[in-house]
């Protein structure tokens, strides 16, 4: 049952066409991530890195080609065993940290770990009982990483994971990523600064 | 010639231009049989002259419900086969729909003035037709709101499956409204007990209309497709680079 | 049902803390009944008869314009996507979020209704009628406003478009909610044909709104 005790995963897409508002945004992609594997997407502004990594968590629907995960938990489907960390942090403002937290904890269900340690993992234990409105932009990403803590899920898929994070916290996050890979998770980036990690590169769209 | 083969919108696009011609022709030669049918159709005893409106206004609000439901297969077309051209015809549609519903609304007024002496009574029928014509309005302001067609296609379709279950739903509910609060209706058509003078010229009216309707709405089918090739050719241009 | 639980109890804290909207709602329904006698006058023999419709429009408008954010929000700070995403089908989701703001804006209605009632010049049993069809009703205008709400998203755009596009679906709601109030007041008929009927199109409300709303937020994304 458990995603991160799981030993042959691979995520693997083939023949990834999307197209979206009538404009190709890329066809032909090919792209695989063995367990204990990142892989950081790479390309211009508009190449699609985006677009690559909504399409792995079922947010957008290709026009043709598959996405699969070998190994996982047979009963979900590959959305439901990602996380997803996007530009924007799915945060309420008038909601405290440890209810902020929580709730997705509740939420998105499964294993999960205690929030109160995660967030002190990720330096917010001062914060627990503030709105998140009152968070900075950096303290917000952490309370987001938080969440990819608290809840397990095999895959994560980050959208430039590093943004509004500072050296101290990159170093930290570079760690988080360092020991899901450990435990048999995989990693799908999608950067413009090096992820700090050892990583397969993905480049899509032509050279930069 | 199969749906798939259909689907492909140069092959509809060259099927319809050689279609439309007949198509055209049938509907102007049943549209004149049945007008020349209505106009030598006898007087009724009670309402005189004014019962031809009839063959009006009866196709109209025949086409209003039809057209809807039309747009109602075609948005399944477009949530569940994901078929190419459903969201072309159920844009087209709209419009044509739209413009029924309110012939068959100014006709059915315009046949009010003599029999209730006034241009506008909350009768049943009248009031479920304009909420439909609201509806239809509503859903051309949403395909006109939204600049990228297959975003609008999906709410549409959404839309458009709702109202297919909630119409029955409303034309119920007002019914019942009028009922309550006009126990002595106006004016009751009775149970088909026309007789066949009339009955004959309604049917050539009601299928030249429904022609009329096939007609309209291919030739609108066509151009919301040149439109959509106009747009994506316009998008490519953009995209382009200053060589 | 933690998951569902945890939505509800979520959309509810947020309604009500600094910033949520579901105070405004009866705020606003306050303020057009009170407009009311300014157009119709303070005959209060006139007042009385049109109550019912007055507060049955009142609270239609104050559900409609509350639930203009309902997704909206949450698709902007990216809580929809993990909504999405996440283990709960969608159908239940949304309606968890109905529910939510049902209880958080719909209620607070139904509790003022007596206190406006006596503005509108409506005995006990005739102000206890109206209260008891809000109560039966603004399930369904919740619901169907959902509707609209899922479509604000897919179409990036709001306000009075989903205005026009879910009030029509509401009449029903509006004919019998009204019509089961009048009877109470001034007959002929009695209560219990239109009051079953407005719980029945609430029912069917129920089960229509999720799966519109999770077509309507499933093929909207991007």
């Amino acid at each position: 049952m458990s995603g991160t005790t799981q030993g042959k995963m691979q995520l693997s897409g083939r023949g990834l066409i999307c197209v979206r508002g009538g404009r190709e945004v890329f066809s032909g992609l090919d792209f695989a991530a063995a367990a204990g594997e990142a892989v950081s997407v790479v390309g211009r502004n508009g190449a699609g890195k985006t677009s690559l990594l909504r399409l792995i968590a079922g947010l957008l629907v290709p026009a043709a080609g598959t996405i699969v995960l070998d190994g996982g938990d047979g009963e979900l489907t590959l959305p439901e065993q990602c996380h997803y960390l996007g530009h924007r942090d799915a945060l309420k403002p008038a909601l405290s940290v440890t209810e902020n937290l929580t709730f997705w904890a509740d939420f998105l269900g499964g294993e999960r770990a205690d929030p109160a340690e995660t967030l002190a993992t990720v330096g917010l234990d001062h914060a627990t009982h503030l709105p998140a409105g009152f968070l900075s932009a950096g303290q917000r990403r952490r309370l987001s990483l938080a969440r990819l803590l608290t809840v397990r899920r095999p895959v994560w898929l980050l959208d430039e994971p590093t943004n509004a994070l500072d050296v101290a916290g990159q170093d930290m996050f570079g760690g988080l990523m360092r020991q899901h890979l450990s435990r048999g998770g995989m990693i799908v980036a999608a950067t413009h600064a090096p992820l700090g990690i050892e990583s397969r590169e993905l480049r899509i769209g032509g050279v930069a | 010639m199969t749906l798939i083969d259909l689907a492909n919108p140069t092959r509809f696009l060259a099927l319809t231009a050689r279609l439309l011609p007949w198509l055209a022709a049938a509907t102007v030669i049943l549209l004149a049989i049945g007008l020349y049918q209505s106009a030598s159709a006898p007087d009724d005893y009670q309402q005189g002259a004014t019962v031809k409106i009839m063959f009006i206004h009866v196709p109209n609000a025949w086409l209003a419900m039809f057209v809807w439901g039309v747009m109602s297969i075609a948005s399944l077309g477009t949530l569940v086969w994901r078929h190419p051209l459903a969201d072309v015809a159920a844009k087209a549609a709209a419009p044509i729909g739209a413009a029924f519903t309110f012939l068959a609304l100014l006709t059915g007024s315009l046949w009010g003035r003599p029999m209730w002496g006034t241009y506008w009574e909350w009768d049943a029928r009248l009031t479920s037709v304009l909420i439909l014509f609201l509806m239809y309005l509503g859903l051309m302001a949403l395909w006109r709101a939204v600049d990228d067609p297959s975003r609008a296609a999906r709410a549409a379709a959404v839309l458009t499956l709702v109202g297919a279950i909630n119409l029955p739903i409303i034309k119920f509910s007002v019914d019942w409204w009028n009922t309550l609060h006009q126990p002595a209706s106006v004016m009751r058509m009775g149970g088909s007990a026309l007789d066949k003078s009339f009955l004959i010229p309604l049917l050539v009216m009601a299928i030249a209309f429904t022609l009329l309707f096939v007609t309209l709405h291919l030739a609108a089918m066509r151009n919301e497709i040149l439109r959509r090739r106009v747009r994506s050719l316009q998008m490519m241009q953009a995209s382009q680079k200053a060589a | 049902m933690t998951a569902l639980s945890a939505l509800v109890r979520r959309d509810i804290r947020i309604a009500l803390r600094v910033g949520g909207g579901a105070l405004i709602g009866v705020l606003f329904f306050l303020t057009v009944v009170v407009l009311m006698p300014f157009a119709v006058g303070p005959d209060l023999a006139l007042l009385s008869r049109l109550g019912p419709a007055i507060l049955w429009l009142g609270a239609l408008l104050a559900s409609l314009l509350t639930l203009d954010r309902l997704f909206m929000a949450d698709h902007e700070d990216g809580s929809l996507d993990l909504i999405t995403m996440s283990r709960t089908p969608l159908e239940l989701a949304c309606a968890a979020k109905a529910l939510a703001h049902w209880l958080a804006a719909g209620l607070p209605l139904i509790v003022a209704t007596p206190v406006l009632g006596l503005l509108l010049n409506l005995d006990m049993v005739a102000t206890g009628a109206v209260a008891l069809t809000l109560l039966a009703g603004t399930p369904a205008l919740t619901f169907t406003g959902m509707i609209g709400a899922a479509l604000a998203v897919t179409l990036h755009r709001g306000g009075l478009l989903m205005a026009v596009l879910v009030l029509p679906l509401s009449i029903p709601v509006l004919i019998f909610g009204v019509a089961a109030s009048q009877a109470v007041i001034v007959g002929p008929m009695t209560f219990g044909a239109p009051f079953s009927i407005l719980c029945a199109l609430s029912l069917v409300s129920l089960v229509i709104g999720p799966f519109a709303a999770a077509a309507s937020l499933r093929h909207g994304l991007d």
